[in-house]
């Protein structure tokens, strides 16, 4: 059972809204003492995910949240966009697969950085991808 | 329509001057520290005389038209430099709403019984005046984005210094986030210093970079890479432990490039290279 402690939006609309976000992921897990390796991690996946959304999708919006499951604390990010959808969402989670000509790791190599995630994404609707980051995890 | 506002303007142009110039000292906000009084005098009298010779009673209405470009462009240089002063976009739109008061204290007086023609030439004035405190909040708006801009432009300039450390040495130190216009104004000004310079090592230092992502990281490459195909070999140091576990997780990789924790190391690493070596001489020895 996850619980939602408190929550901020984030609009993004262009490259300058990156910093701003990174910013405040890094505000929100100093709050709930995250350790600096396990912070590190976490501003890189909001920087994958950012990254993502204003490149394919031209921006969207990004949820901060501070959640707590038993003991535990974490932060939880949403991204969502209404951009052109991932089509095979397997293949975009593989190594190297890129439709840009980046390298491929964002979402495989963000998979690996956070402790939970979740992507879904329908054609001509839009993706949302969801992460949690517990304090000590 | 009996009453024709380009005469009246005409007619009654001292007089607006006179109750604009009351409305405006009048304000509490008015800012005598930033602008004198002779100076608002002279700004405000430019533009009632702007105002007067350039308006018919045709094209009142039509702000887009070119008879009234010099007065826009009148307002357009005040708010400007009243972005550049200081002034806050509130003191700055109030020059424009207190003429607006003036204009429309003078139409009442003119048509004190008519109260048809007061309405439709109050409108008339309202809409030409809101229209004017729209063209200074966008110049007022420019102005201050030319303002960031510049500062954007002298951060990314002062952000980027290529250091020559020692002959055939150089230096970047990185500071902030890469992204690709950063990386262009690196490898350029790094490319064009290996050339003067002649050096064959460069280092690359990103203890100033908070977060390494992949596209940092492809940056990064390509900028090695660069420098390769120029000759010269790259080190990059101020890799920090948390930047380190990052770059394994997301699975990137850098063992092609040469690596080094600290500015130091990459240095001492330079020196080993380039067959140098650094001593220390025993005490009683010159």
């Amino acid at each position: 059972m996850v619980l939602s402690l408190s929550k901020d939006t984030i609009q993004v609309v262009k490259e300058q809204d990156a910093v701003f976000l990174k910013n405040r992921v890094k505000e929100t897990a100093t709050k709930i003492k995250m350790g600096l390796v396990n912070q590190t991690r976490l501003i890189t996946a909001a920087s994958e995910l950012v990254r993502n959304m204003l490149r394919y999708a031209n921006g969207g919006r990004c949820d901060i949240e501070v959640v707590s499951s038993g003991r535990n604390n974490g932060v939880r990010l949403t991204f969502t966009d209404k951009g052109p959808g991932i089509p095979d969402i397997s293949q975009a989670m593989k190594d190297g697969f890129s439709t840009g000509k980046s390298l491929g790791l964002g979402l495989p190599g963000t998979r690996r950085l956070v402790n939970e995630f979740d992507i879904k994404s329908k054609i001509g609707e839009g993706t949302t991808v969801m992460v949690i980051k517990w304090a000590n995890g | 329509m009996s009453l024709k506002i380009n005469k009246l303007l005409q007619k009654k142009k001292k007089n607006i001057l006179e109750l604009w110039m009351k409305n405006q000292l009048a304000d509490e906000g008015l800012r005598e520290d930033l602008i004198s009084n002779e100076e608002l005098r002279s700004q405000s009298e430019e533009l009632i005389d702007a105002l007067v010779s350039n308006l018919g009673e045709d094209n009142f209405e039509n702000v887009d038209s070119d008879l009234w470009s010099p007065v826009i462009e009148i307002l357009g240089g005040i708010a400007i430099t009243r972005a550049r002063q200081g002034f806050t976009p509130r003191e700055t739109g109030n020059f424009v709403f207190s003429l607006k008061e003036a204009l429309l204290e003078i139409l009442q007086q003119e048509t004190k019984d008519d109260a048809a023609a007061l309405f439709a030439q109050s409108l008339r004035i309202s809409r030409v005046m809101d229209s004017l405190s729209v063209v200074t909040f966008e110049t007022f708006i420019k102005g201050r984005e030319e303002v960031i801009l510049r500062q954007t432009d002298e951060i990314t300039e002062i952000s980027t210094p290529v250091i020559r450390v020692w002959d055939g040495i150089l230096a970047l130190p990185i500071i902030g986030t890469l992204d690709s216009a950063r990386t262009q104004v690196v490898m350029e000004s790094l490319l064009q210093e290996i050339v003067e310079t002649g050096s064959s090592i460069a280092i690359l230092d990103i203890s100033g970079v908070p977060a390494v992502d992949s596209l940092v990281a492809q940056h990064l490459i390509k900028t090695v890479s660069a420098t390769r195909l120029m000759g010269a070999e790259c080190i990059i140091s101020g890799i920090r432990p948390e930047i380190a576990q990052t770059v394994v997780h997301l699975g990137i990789d850098l063992s092609t490039i040469i690596t080094k924790a600290s500015l130091a190391s990459a240095l001492a690493y330079a020196f080993k290279a380039m067959r140098l070596e650094v001593k220390k001489i025993p005490a009683g020895q010159r």
